[in-house]
């Protein structure tokens, strides 16, 4: 080769070397805003946030919203929520079908299903053969097949900060027995059980195998506790595939139960592995580290920052749905149909606590899906004159489309019954409270303080629930009239008048001729919350009733619904399961908040309606259910122990690189059915965000004509000198 | 020096005991061993027995101070105050209410508090002295007028201001860098927290330097230095700026140890998993152990930091002694 050929080489590979440079340059300029590794680019991953972290991921224990994110799509309960129909129905999910139920007398002989005496329900359950747990240490085995992490020392842990940090995993079948096993552990007594108290008066033994647990416990504090030698009376493995759960009577709604990871498999490696000494003190627990075998697992979990699922690469037991509604196939909700899910690879939950820096990078494209806070609702969302909501004209350039949902959750104003002046069934009572109801105008509310997000509630009942009546049907009479197919509010002239035949016309109490003051008790306190306060107080100045808002902290408030020393309070209830039994259980004598220390914090009572809500709990929704409930609804739109405030409307906003978002309130393991197309959300991110450089050349000029002026200066005064 | 370092240690005990004693004693006053058991269990289908139950497992079942049900020692020792408060004194935090170990929690986010503390406290440092002597040379003219003007306006903004604004203009406007997060290639996350921490901190810092400067410049030696014929620019930098470090490093090395705490609002905003944040977390989820484990822990960084003060001086000016 020539010299001048060897030139030309190292000219070329020069060339070519700066041509990567630049355009490593190039790249490296290109966006320099984004919070993800490079190398994730491309990938399907969805990114989103939580702003609270999860307390529990420990099935057993877990029990609020933001841990229902995380783990239920880890675990795999024996059943789930369609993701597309609605109303919203029960499908199999790890169950191969769905529950066969057998009523039973006392004497253990079949009874059909709609007898009386029904002493108990048994649930057979079978579930799909062959699911397989994530890849986890715990079922790690040597080559003699011993589990190869079961002995561990403290010194073994050293350097062991999360299970990924073992070098070995290991997976197996999932069996009925692990089903069995989580139910024993619904009995644990070290745990704390959210849903022991309703299990153990339904599951057959529950509460006895509770008590033995605790003897063991006493006897052998520091041994590890073998659920497998201690039978529970209600709970039966037939086999591998198959279990039968024994319940007390009739309880339909026990069905919903099962679609939540409280009864999702635990492998008993999975406890043994995390009893381990030394375990906890490195955070190495199942409250921390899930071992499920749903469609994702934690792969990465540090609630301080962010929190990774990762496809569970031993899950392939379920198929995008296939039955949708028009609407949903006309959205394209029907495009996966029958494919493999998930749909993504990875899912990067990241804590924002803050609302700006979580909306503006959902607005430069960093989060996939975004809720709109109060701050952001004028940019995010145009409202027409019809009340249709829309997304804004910025937002609509950005490709960003908006869904929203009722939720199946209620936000009320309650009353307490035991208060002398506002409580009990007498005429009097009942009249104020009535007057209240039509006087505080909760349409306004929503309109102001929640940027219409939400319906203004006529009974504890929210849309989308059996039992619910839209339209006329469904208004509230006692606060409504319907006028030419409208509701309309009673007028103020009725409130006043119902508020004089209670005794207190102009607000004045015929007897005492003092001014009626009601208390109001509410957490809500500061400036942000004055005028939902103010509002609040106007509605009654409105029927002349003088409101004394009494803002205390959280702890006060719940020791004062504890004692039922308050007048009115704010509270609110998100169900469980869209049951009718779920939200009328609220108003139920038995769970009266002083008396037995239940849900029911106005503690209200009325004998009809508790005998009503007996009969009606265990039914199945029929016509004959259906009247018992609208009778239940009626008198409570008399007695009015709540105002019943309103049910909130979730709006969730999505970038069009999203697929196959459907608002399901019931659900919390959609994450499986999304959809990402990384690379046009990567191009987007390019467009979005090109650092704006002028700044920097403009702050440049400026620190150096400041320098040269303070040199220049400096040496005058020197010279001077 | 050595018998000196000894005798503050000792100090130190009591004054511990003291912090922690009204640590506890305030945190009860606004929360009982109930409302941290609700607050941890949540308030749906909470039972009286759950709560109990939980009470027993944390050892928030005994005593507040004193346990009058035993005898002898356990009248001190079996009470909440002895169970939560003794083992700290070995620098054991134990678990947190929710069952994770403190002490694992503070090793993890120790490293993210000082990425943020430490340069924001070093190059804050540089540019307020800096500019203070700027201020100190250039006194009482239209320069020294308008850098006063400048402080006080930086510091009658709220630092909240600050923070937003930065985010706004900086990674929402001019997409320079991440608005929050903390992760993988850490430095673009802390440019903009340190830069804000910077800039917030000039006005009420340069002023407070300017004040000991000037205090300085009008002493003999300056007087002298000039005489002999030195600039202006090595009068301050060699002369004023050394004999300025007794009251500079009184303020100064006091916070060192404090870096490990991080801050407080930085941290919220920027969603900087450290030490500040945790803090925070805790006071709002009335999480005992971590509380009083945190205030403890600042309490003891900053007797050390005094104690570093004391010795930084003896480093700074030979005629004082530890004694």
């Amino acid at each position: 080769m020539t010299h001048s050929g060897n030139f030309q080489l190292h000219s070329r590979a020069m060339n070519k070397n700066l041509t990567y440079l630049l355009c490593f340059l190039l790249c490296a300029c290109d966006v320099w805003n984004n919070p993800y590794p490079a190398q994730d680019s491309g990938k399907s991953i969805l990114y989103t946030a939580f702003t609270e972290r999860p307390k529990h991921l420990d099935p057993a224990q877990a029990y609020s919203e933001n841990e229902y994110e995380f783990i239920s799509n880890i675990y795999a309960p024996p059943l789930q929520y369609h993701y597309l129909k609605r109303p919203y129905q029960l499908v199999e999910q790890a169950a191969a079908s769905m529950p066969s139920v057998t009523y039973l007398d006392e004497h253990h002989h079949v009874l059909s299903a709609t007898a009386t005496k029904i002493a108990y329900s048994v649930y057979e359950i079978h579930i799909k053969p062959g699911m397989r747990y994530q890849p986890h240490p715990a079922f790690a085995r040597d080559v003699n097949g011993l589990p190869l992490y079961l002995h561990l020392t403290t010194s073994d842990l050293r350097d062991i900060h999360a299970p990924g940090d073992f070098l070995h995993t290991g997976t197996r079948v999932v069996t009925a027995l692990d089903y069995v096993n989580q139910i024993k552990r619904l009995a644990d007594p070290r745990l704390h059980l959210p849903i022991y108290g309703v299990m153990s008066e339904y599951i057959v033994g529950l509460k006895d195998y509770a008590g033995t647990l605790q003897q063991v416990l006493k006897k052998h504090p520091d041994e590890y506790l073998d659920l497998n030698r201690y039978p529970l009376l209600g709970v039966e493995l037939i086999n591998d595939t198959t279990y039968r759960i024994t319940l007390q009577g009739k309880y339909p709604q026990f069905a919903y139960w099962l679609a939540m990871p409280f009864f999702a498999p635990m492998p008993e490696e999975a406890l043994r592995f995390y009893a381990q000494p030394g375990m906890q003190a490195r955070n190495l627990t199942l409250d921390w580290w899930p071992v499920g075998s749903g469609p994702f697992y934690l792969s990465e979990n540090d609630p301080n920052t962010r929190m990774v699922l990762s496809r569970n690469p031993n899950f392939n037991s379920e198929y995008y749905p296939s039955e949708g509604s028009n609407s949903d196939k006309q959205a394209g909700l029907l495009a996966d149909a029958g494919h493999s899910l998930p749909l993504i690879d990875q899912v990067v939950f990241t804590l924002e606590k803050e609302t700006i820096p979580y909306w503006n990078k959902f607005l430069q494209g960093y989060y996939d899906a975004s809720g709109i806070s109060s701050d952001s609702f004028d940019q995010a969302v145009q409202v027409n004159v019809g009340g249709e909501t829309r997304v804004s004209d910025e937002m609509k350039q950005q490709g960003i489309t908006l869904s929203t949902s009722v939720a199946t959750s209620t936000m009320y104003t309650g009353f307490n019954w035991l208060d002398p002046v506002v409580g009990g069934s007498s005429l009097r009572a009942t009249k104020l409270r009535q007057a209240i109801a039509i006087a505080v105008d909760y349409e306004e509310f929503v309109s102001i303080f929640a940027n219409g997000r939400g319906i203004a509630a006529q009974s504890p009942i929210p849309p989308g629930i059996f039992g619910h009546h839209e339209g006329s049907a469904g208004i509230n009479p006692i606060v409504y009239d319907w006028i030419d197919g409208q509701r309309t509010r009673k007028s103020l002239a009725q409130a006043k008048r119902l508020i004089a035949e209670a005794g207190y016309p102009d607000g004045v109490d015929v007897k005492t001729h003092q001014p009626l003051v009601i208390n109001l008790d509410t957490t809500a306190t500061g400036v942000g919350n004055k005028s939902r306060l103010d509002w609040m107080r106007k509605q009654f100045d409105k029927i002349n009733i003088q409101l004394v808002v009494r803002s205390t902290d959280y702890n006060r408030f719940q020791d004062k619904i504890r004692r039922g020393d308050t007048q009115m309070f704010y509270y609110g209830w998100n169900a469980d399961y869209p049951d009718p039994e779920n939200f009328l259980f609220l108003l139920h004598s038995a769970q009266a908040k002083v008396a037995h220390g239940g849900e029911n914090a106005a503690n209200y009572s009325n004998p009809e309606y508790d005998q009503l809500f007996e009969k009606m709990k265990n039914m199945e929704n029929s016509p004959e259910r259906q009247i018992i409930i609208d009778r239940m609804v009626e008198i409570l739109h008399y007695d009015s122990p709540w105002l019943w405030g309103y049910h909130p409307k979730n709006y969730v906003l999505q970038h069009n690189w999203l697929h196959n978002v459907q608002p399901n309130v019931m659900a919390s393991n959609k994450l499986k059915y999304w959809r990402v197309d990384a690379s046009l959300r990567d191009s987007l991110r390019l467009d979005w965000n090109h650092p704006v450089f002028w700044p920097l050349w403009i702050g440049g000029v400026a620190l150096v004509l400041v320098f040269a002026g303070l040199r220049r200066a400096l040496k005058r005064r020197e010279d001077m000198k | 020096m050595i018998a000196y370092l000894i005798r503050r240690i000792l100090y130190a005990i009591p004054i511990l005991i003291g912090v922690n004693l009204l640590t506890f004693a305030l945190f009860f006053v606004v929360n009982t061993p109930d409302d941290m058991a609700r607050m941890q269990l949540g308030i749906k289908r909470v039972t009286p027995e759950a709560i109990e139950h939980w009470k027993e497992q944390h050892g928030y079942n005994k005593p507040l101070l004193v346990n009058r049900g035993v005898k002898g020692i356990g009248k001190i020792t079996d009470t909440i105050f002895w169970q939560k408060s003794a083992s700290m004194f070995v620098l054991d935090f134990g678990f947190s209410d929710d069952g994770r170990s403190i002490s694992r929690e503070i090793y993890t986010r120790m490293g993210p508090s000082m990425a943020i503390a430490l340069p924001t406290f070093i190059i804050g440092l540089l540019c307020y002295v800096s500019f203070a002597l700027l201020m100190t040379l250039f006194r009482a003219t239209a320069l020294d007028i308008a850098g006063v003007s400048l402080c006080v306006v930086l510091m009658s903004i709220s630092g909240l201001f600050y923070i937003i604004g930065g985010q706004f203009l900086i990674s929402k406007l001019w997409h320079w860098v991440p608005i929050s997060g903390y992760g993988e290639g850490a430095f673009k996350f802390i440019v903009l927290p340190v830069v804000i921490g910077v800039v917030s901190g000039i006005g009420s810092s340069s002023r407070w330097y300017r004040s000991i400067f000037l205090e300085e410049i009008g002493k003999d030696y300056v007087r002298t230095a000039r005489a002999k014929g030195l600039s202006e620019l090595r009068v301050l930098f060699t002369h004023v700026l050394k004999n300025a470090s007794i009251p500079i490093l009184t303020g100064v090395v006091v916070v060192i140890p404090l870096l490990f705490m991080g801050s407080l609002l930085t941290e919220s905003f920027f969603g900087i998993p450290g030490l500040g944040n945790y803090t925070i977390d805790a006071i709002n989820a009335q999480d005992f152990s971590i509380v009083r484990a945190m205030v403890f822990l600042g309490s003891l960084l900053y007797i050390a930091g005094l104690i570093l003060t004391d010795i930084s001086y003896t480093v700074v000016d030979p005629r004082v002694r530890l004694t």
